[in-house]
């Protein structure tokens, strides 16, 4: 670990066992799939068969009279919903698309739309019922491509869609399927392309993948007697979740009530609802709770992955500068607006300091799953095209490529492409960490084996968070926080709070509770927990000291200015009385009644992180398949509340940034049809693929938080497919642009197939 | 639809319930039986989330049937740690932060439980080669090949 000027911390930097992790090695914690209700019934969804089609008429009349079947709805059922943006943290959507892509009203958009649902007293009565639903469609020809979709005479998703021109707001006058367009741009990159030693100019193609979340999407739904409803279900945001359905169903806020099980896995993909109105409407109609839980196909089909693009680059170089780039970033919407095509515009320059820029974005709708957010949405991609560019200028300018990096790195005041300037930020401490890593020392030897590294960068999240700390009277400490635990924070939330009363870590018992037990926290998204939920516990624990020493100070007689707290100790500094926290907590009833502490804020301060990867590769030139030999992550983490998992983290971003790089992606066929829905044909990496993943966490404390904390857990995924892509190429001499880098198109590459 | 009447030794404990044939056995664990640690995440035995041993072979009860149960000695993730003490794999999950989200974990725990039981000394690559039917989409695998190793360190010190 590289640490930067940080103080001394009694709990941060320690690695004590999660409060959840009994429950979770023992099977016994609860997950949404594992809601059992009285009385309740399971719930299935018919889902479009077609990518592009008109909805002509649905008949439930047969379904409804199938044996166990207590309700059917359609999006008949649903209120007519408004049409206006509700900001998600890492996303932002608008109602009414929400509403259809819940259940699809006059068109289905993309195969595996969904179209109506069934509530019956099993599920395998449900799916039984769904069949005879019978839906009449006048099918349209489907867009499957960002770039045909672009095209004058392509089919329209929407003959009501103008492309919305971002910088002025301005809308085209012809109906499109490109919902928008945005240019960030200084300087002035034709001068500097005349002027420079080398210009590079390629165009890279990613594909549509997927979170890949083992546990799929589930809601469980109860409409009360009272007309106010509950919801069980596995969220990043129970709040969203609330506030969503709410909207949709036309709810005042108060009456919706979400019960957040534990989660098993979203990495952005559940930020959004698909569910919840469903089960809610199907509990109303058949008077019983309603589970849904979706299949892995559904899973694939109906929910949201992230954007395949399109990605030109045209860049320069001067000696070892960079001095000029020009980027066009198409990206797939899916369905509906709303591509990460923004964050990767803006992320694509972060590492560097680049005078000269032109970047182009664009929206664009295809008649495929409308996309969600993927861990650090819209940047891995872009980072596969600059970075892999890069690596060929420091290439042709004969400069090692770390080298390149670091001289033409970002640091504090350089300007973000909108024009803002950076804070302290950690992407040269990456790079020369990087530099002098026991890995990138080591030779690389042998045929067709190679090197390669990239960096990447995310903004990270700062957002709403609300905490309640209870002191108990034996000392011992309720953390009650809003936020999703999804993988930790329930640790580093209390660890924090540990560090900041001076009290064990195990006295403090920390819980995720529901939408009625706590004030609004915004999702688990934007790697924002663990600051801002952080920063909102750290000033409910300053808050609960401020009240303990004015407890003292009332048991002593004493001006509070007489009194401190220092490591959990409160003491006069007059005559050295002095009484433990426990010993104070005890005492709570006496000196003025229960002790609590609370916080609701929004966090300012985040800090951007970076990340630098080296990855040394074996090509096999027969099979085309591609050996991890070794991995080595280094990231700008801020202060390592708890190493393990930020570790974990990191080791998880890279393996899924693997999958990504050599086997993932959506397969459709020319009707828009997935042909790999299941986890044996769409190929994440397993245990047997990777290797240990080595990582260096660089702690450049963030000075917007009173921890120095950054966010950890999106970073990781931005580095790695151009890491690869460039290893690749040191071993093979061939540079790939387009991923998957499968075993087929290594093979085509490498015997000139292709 | 007829239901058959199953009998089937689970986590120690005898257990009988009515299985229509469509039914896995998983839905009969989590459903019938209340035993949800195994979990569902494809339902076509390409994750590993819901791995059982079953007769002391490691199988994905999505694609075991209910009524092939009969007469079969099954342990779950319910069955792993011995009352209150937790078995050394499940100990070493916890120590190594093998786990971020968990939905995965039962399914780790027992197929490696399995390994363990019958080749106390797997090295890595075996470790890695055994868990492939086991998919995680947070951890990377590296904490959790580590946890395997070192419980199997420790069953290794304690049978010595």
């Amino acid at each position: 670990m590289t640490t930067i000027e940080r103080p001394a911390y009694r709990v941060i930097g320690t690695r004590p066992i999660r409060p959840d992790g009994v429950e979770k090695v023992t099977g016994k914690a609860l997950y949404g799939a594992d809601v059992r209700l009285p009385g309740m019934i399971h719930g299935k969804i018919l889902r479009s068969p077609h990518a592009h089609a008109r909805i002509l008429r649905i008949d439930t009349s047969d379904a409804e009279k199938a044996p166990g079947v207590l309700a059917v709805v359609t999006h008949a059922d649903l209120p007519a919903a408004a049409d206006r943006v509700e900001e998600l943290g890492e996303s932002a959507v608008n109602v009414k698309e929400v509403s259809e892509n819940i259940l699809a009203s006059e068109k289905v958009l993309y195969r595996g739309h969904a179209v109506a649902a069934v509530a019956a007293t099993s599920p395998h009565l449900a799916e039984e019922a769904l069949k005879l639903i019978r839906v009449e469609y006048e099918i349209l020809p489907p867009v499957l491509d960002v770039l045909d979709a672009m095209r004058e005479d392509a089919p329209l998703l929407d003959d009501t869609r103008r492309t919305r021109t971002l910088m002025t707001g301005e809308l085209s006058e012809k109906p499109s399927n490109v919902a928008s367009y945005n240019r960030f741009q200084a300087g002035d990159v034709e001068a500097a392309f005349a002027e420079a030693d080398v210009v590079v100019e390629r165009e890279f193609r990613t594909k549509m993948v997927h979170q890949g979340y083992i546990e799929p999407q589930n809601s469980t739904a109860n409409w009360n007697a009272d007309g106010t409803l509950t919801i069980w279900t596995s969220t990043q945001g129970a709040f969203a979740v609330r506030n969503l359905v709410a909207e949709v169903l036309k709810k005042p806020i108060a009456q919706v009530k979400v019960v957040p099980m534990e989660i098993g896995g979203g990495f952005g993909g559940k930020l959004p609802i698909y569910l919840d109105p469903v089960a809610a409407l199907l509990s109303k109609k058949s008077g019983r709770p309603v589970k849904i839980v979706m299949s892995r196909t559904e899973v694939f089909e109906g929910t949201g992955p992230t954007s395949g693009t399109v990605i030109r680059v045209k860049a320069a170089a001067k000696g070892d500068r960079l001095t000029a780039v020009q980027a066009s970033l198409f990206y797939e919407a899916g369905a509906f607006p709303g591509s990460s095509v923004g964050a990767g515009s803006m992320t694509m320059l972060a590492p560097y300091n680049v005078e000269n820029f032109v970047i182009d974005a664009y929206d664009v709708v295809v008649n495929k799953p409308k996309t969600a957010a993927y861990r650090a949405p819209g940047a891995p991609a872009a980072a596969f095209a600059i970075e892999s560019i890069i690596d060929e200028l420091a290439r042709r300018q004969d400069v090692d490529p770390l080298v390149f990096r670091k001289v033409n790195s970002a640091r504090k005041g350089t300007r973000m492409v909108n024009g803002i300037a950076f804070p302290r930020i950690g992407h040269e401490e990456c790079v020369e960490a990087a530099l002098n890593s026991d890995h990138y020392r080591s030779p690389i030897e042998g045929p067709y084996r190679g090197r390669g590294v990239a960096s990447g960068y995310w903004f990270n999240g700062g957002m709403q968070s609300s905490v309640v700390v209870a002191v108990n009277t034996d000392g011992t400490v309720n953390l009650i926080e809003g936020s999703t635990d999804i993988g930790g924070t329930r640790a580093s939330l209390a660890m924090q709070l540990a560090e900041t009363l001076g009290i064990p870590y195990e006295s403090i018992r920390p819980s995720v509770v529901d939408t009625d037990s706590i004030g609004h926290n915004d999702v688990t998204g934007g790697s924002r927990t663990t600051f801002a939920t952080g920063m909102a516990v750290y000033e409910a624990g300053m808050a609960v000291r401020r009240e303990m020493v004015a407890r003292a100070a009332k048991l002593w007689g004493l001006p509070e200015d007489d009194v401190e707290y220092t490591d959990g100790i409160i003491r006069s500094k007059k005559d050295g009385r002095q009484l433990t926290f426990k010993e104070l907590a005890a005492q709570s009833a006496r000196t003025g009644g229960p002790i609590t502490g609370k916080a609701s804020l929004v966090a300012r301060g985040v800090g951007g992180a970076y990340g630098t990867h080296i990855v040394d590769v074996e090509v096999d030139p027969e099979t085309g398949k591609v050996t991890i030999l070794r991995y080595t992550a280094v990231q700008d983490v801020g202060t390592a509340i708890h190493p393990s998992y930020v570790e974990g983290q990191i080791q998880g971003g890279v393996v899924q940034g693997i999958g990504w790089a050599l086997n993932e992606e959506y397969v459709f066929d020319e009707q828009g049809r997935m042909v790999n829905s299941s986890f044996l044909d769409y190929r994440m990496p397993t245990a047997l693929d990777v290797p240990m993943i080595d990582t260096i966490l660089v702690e450049v404390p963030n000075p917007g938080h009173p921890y120095g904390v950054r966010g950890v857990g999106e970073v990781p995924i931005v580095p790695p497919l151009a890491a690869i892509a460039n290893a690749i190429y040191d071993a093979t001499g061939h540079r790939f642009t387009e991923l998957p880098m499968s075993p087929r198109r290594i093979v085509e590459a490498l015997n000139g197939l292709a | 639809m007829k239901r058959t009447h199953v009998q089937a030794r689970i986590n120690g404990e005898e257990r009988d319930f009515l299985c229509e044939p469509r039914q896995s056995l998983l839905e009969i664990l989590r459903e019938e039986l209340g035993l949800t640690g195994s979990k569902e995440g494809c339902n076509n035995g390409n994750c590993g989330a819901c791995s059982v041993i079953m007769n002391s072979r490691v199988v994905n009860a999505c694609c075991v049937l209910g009524v092939e149960a009969d007469g079969a000695d099954i342990t779950t993730i319910e069955g792993i740690a011995h009352g209150d003490r937790l078995h050394p794999l499940q100990q070493a999950f916890l120590e190594e932060a093998a786990l971020q989200c968990g939905i995965c974990t039962p399914g780790f725990i027992v197929s490696a439980k399995a390994l363990l039981d019958r080749e106390p000394d797997a090295d890595e690559h075996r470790i890695r080669f055994w868990l492939s039917g086991n998919l995680c989409r947070c951890t990377g695998y590296d904490k959790i090949i580590r946890a395997v190793q070192r419980a199997a360190h420790q069953l290794q010190e304690t049978q010595a």
